[in-house]
């Protein structure tokens, strides 16, 4: 594989060709807010808190989206695309009704950890304050879509990692949420296989262990590479090389 | 001419609200009227959320007893799970809720109503406040700190923080009290001790200067309600509702808790968010006598310090005992003390049994297992939890579907149940203090004081938004607006 140049921030930097701009930026340990982004998930490109200035281009890229090119010079922490971040994290925030004092995941959120870094405040506009219902139909776990940012984790580490795509997403915009099977009650599941993966995740308190009380929760992520790690030196099919 | 007085806002008091006085034809009061201007609604919003999150949500109902709402709360969802605690959950629970009686009456006691006691209900109000009381009490500020710290050092020892500690959930208690807190505990004891003694002395000598208020704060027959143990003893954690008369005649002995419904009503009055509580049977024997606009106002009971000393037998600690028989001389042979004055004595005796109970408890070996959480399903649909606030018993009824979805949420708070208790006191000294329409700076300031004598959380008890300065509005007979103070 060839290897390309590319410049970040007024430095000169190479790279693996086909590498996206995100895990660069992570290998040079430039700190950038990601919230859809999950080691080991496929990349969706959604929440666009990883957007970067690439010079010559008008439109912000979404960094986890975005493969490193030769001779690029990106931007990670322009005022622009620091106003930006801040903007879409409020606009998160005021979205749905999450209210940290008495979130499950309080002090262990990743959409409150990147708002605290940003030095997010305040929210600008106004609380939309939707009626959103609770699923605590099931054995285990709770889904409140009232804390939900549609990241699309649960969905992708359903089908992609347990391979049971559960989850799916309905409805367009700011009216969509993600959904179980085809709109069912989670507890009345037939694929669920209560795995908790889409609960380990999900960056929010959206997916919680049944019975948790406030800032009780905390989510383990690592399980993800140890499944990936195995699956990539095939030590979970019959014979597994011996 | 009839006019109507308003003191608006009440101050020092946790919460905002507003008095009018209404006057007749001849210059004299009428009636007098505690309203309470702020609206929250936490039943409403709580629907649909789980009963796991309760204590967590009901807790920021109050930053002053957050304490008193999580154990109602989790004891709602214990109900609901359908277990019996571990035993460990239930004694570190008790210990949290004696430590938070402690701060939360020194707090009453030194810095909010300490002002009018030490300072004189006359002296310059810009002056009667706990600035004032440093600057001319210095010690004894200093040991009202120090009080309250010892109450919310125990708190934050026990859950982690000592303002909505999410430590008491359904089930039990997440932590585990360490040995290490334990031993501090143990250590702050006696400073603590000590100065609920000088507390005493000090309210002693202050009540001499005050037999004027003593006579006429608050001095009317009421019922009284409060939780007592199954042996009739002190109780602010569990047992039972007992509610006894103004001549002493138990007219409950131990009611279940959660059947509060057969025996308290709730009323609401156009001119107040706070609700109306009232002894059903009392306010129905009323109604029959044909005067159906007022059959609830026979109801009125009072709860809190005094209620409590009033319906249990004895304290059951050795010094609370000792102060609970000098309580007892304050009214004729076995009458309840009825001057809420002595509100003031009640949160003292009970900050001593608190302390005493607390150094009982530290003491218990069991106190430090680690056995504190039952783990369940949902196993009821209903759940109700009474405890003992500070202010008064408190209950938080949860009606939960099979996923422990919330369908409705009542919550009956203490500073509600007094609110009928409050306006007659308001009308009291508004008589003794109005004559002829004339109205004094003195009289404002003894009316404030009167609902002060209650340390009436109003945030709590109305569940309620926003904020707002207390105004005093005199009316006139033709309803006009002749007066108004306002103090900013």
């Amino acid at each position: 594989m060839s290897v390309v140049t590319l410049t970040i921030n007024d430095e000169l930097v190479s790279a693996q060709e086909g590498e996206t701009l995100l895990s660069v930026l992570h290998e040079r340990g430039i700190d950038m807010p990601t919230l859809c982004h999950l080691d080991g998930l496929s990349e969706r490109g959604g929440c666009r808190l990883c957007m970067v200035e690439l010079e010559g281009s008008a439109r912000l890229q979404a960094a986890c989206v975005t493969q490193v090119q030769e001779g690029m010079i990106v931007h990670t922490h322009s005022e622009r695309l620091v106003k930006y971040r801040k903007m879409i994290l409020e606009l998160l925030f005021s979205e749905r009704n999450h209210v940290c004092a008495v979130c499950v995941m309080n002090g262990n959120c990743e959409l409150q950890w990147e708002a605290a870094k940003i030095g997010m405040d305040h929210v600008r506009y106004d609380y939309l304050n939707p009626d959103l219902s609770m699923d605590a139909s099931h054995d285990r776990f709770v889904l409140d879509h009232n804390r939900c940012i549609l990241c699309t984790r649960c969905v992708r580490v359903c089908d992609e990692i347990e391979g049971a795509h559960v989850w799916d997403v309905m409805g367009r915009g700011v009216n969509s949420r993600v959904i179980i099977d085809l709109n069912q009650p989670w507890g009345t599941s037939q694929s669920c296989t209560s795995c908790g993966k889409c609960v380990q995740v999900c960056p929010t308190g959206a997916l919680s262990a049944k019975g948790a009380t406030v800032a009780e929760m905390e989510k383990q992520h690592n399980f993800l590479r140890w499944i990936l790690d195995g699956r990539e030196k095939n030590v979970w099919s019959y014979g597994n090389g011996k | 001419m009839t006019k109507t007085i308003t003191i608006d806002p009440v101050t020092r008091i946790e919460g905002h609200a507003k008095i009018t006085i209404h006057l007749d034809d001849n210059g004299q009061v009428e009636d007098a009227r505690f309203h309470v201007t702020e609206f929250r609604g936490f039943e409403k919003f709580c629907e649909g959320r789980s009963f796991w999150e309760m204590p967590g949500i009901t807790a920021r109902i109050c930053g002053i007893c957050p304490v008193s709402h999580l154990m109602a709360s989790s004891k709602a969802g214990d109900a609901i799970l359908g277990v019996n605690i571990p035993p460990t959950a239930a004694k570190l629970r008790r210990l949290m809720n004696w430590a938070q009686l402690v701060q939360s009456h020194a707090l009453s006691f030194f810095h909010l109503s300490g002002p009018d006691l030490l300072l004189g209900m006359d002296s310059d109000p810009t002056k009667r406040n706990v600035m004032g009381l440093i600057d001319k009490f210095p010690d004894v500020a200093r040991n009202g700190i120090r009080l309250r710290r010892f109450g919310q050092k125990v708190i934050e020892m026990l859950g982690g923080r000592s303002v909505h500690p999410a430590w008491t959930v359904a089930g039990g208690v997440r932590e585990p009290l360490s040995d290490e807190n334990r031993s501090k505990i143990r250590r702050m004891l006696p400073e603590a001790l000590d100065i609920t003694g000088l507390a005493l002395d000090m309210l002693r000598d202050a009540t001499d200067s005050f037999r004027d208020e003593e006579a006429m704060y608050g001095n009317f027959p009421s019922l009284y309600m409060g939780l007592v143990t199954p042996e009739g003893g002190l109780e602010h954690y569990d047992g039972l509702l007992r509610v006894v008369d103004s001549d002493g005649n138990v007219l409950e002995k131990g009611l279940a808790p959660a059947r509060y419904r057969e025996i308290l009503g709730e009323a609401v009055e156009p001119w107040s968010y706070l609700k109306f509580p009232y002894y059903r049977p009392a306010a129905v024997r009323e109604a029959r006598g044909g005067r159906a606009t007022e059959h609830y106002i026979a109801g009125m009971y009072r709860v809190g310090p005094l209620a409590r000393l009033n319906v249990c037998d004895f304290a059951g600690t050795p010094r609370a005992d000792a102060e609970l028989r000098e309580f007892r001389r304050l009214a004729p042979r076995g009458r309840p003390v009825a001057n809420s004055f002595h509100y003031h004595y009640a949160r003292l005796i009970e900050i001593l049994y608190a302390l005493e109970r607390i150094a009982e408890t530290v003491e218990d070996p069991s106190i430090t297992e680690k056995r504190i959480r039952a783990h369940a399903e949902v196993n009821n649909m209903v759940g109700v939890g009474v405890s003992e606030a500070p202010r008064g018993t408190l209950f938080h009824e949860y009606h939960v579907n099979g996923d422990g979805i919330l369908q409705k949420v009542n919550l009956i708070i203490a500073t509600g149940q007094n609110n009928l208790a409050m306006n007659r006191t308001v009308k009291q000294i508004a008589q003794y203090h109005i004559n002829d329409g004339k109205v004094s700076e003195g009289i404002l300031n003894r009316i404030e004081h009167g609902i002060r004598l209650y340390d009436p959380c109003l945030s709590c008890s109305t569940h309620a938004v926003g904020q707002m300065p207390m105004v005093v509005e005199v009316y006139n007979a033709a309803g006009a607006l002749v007066e108004r103070v306002q103090r900013d």
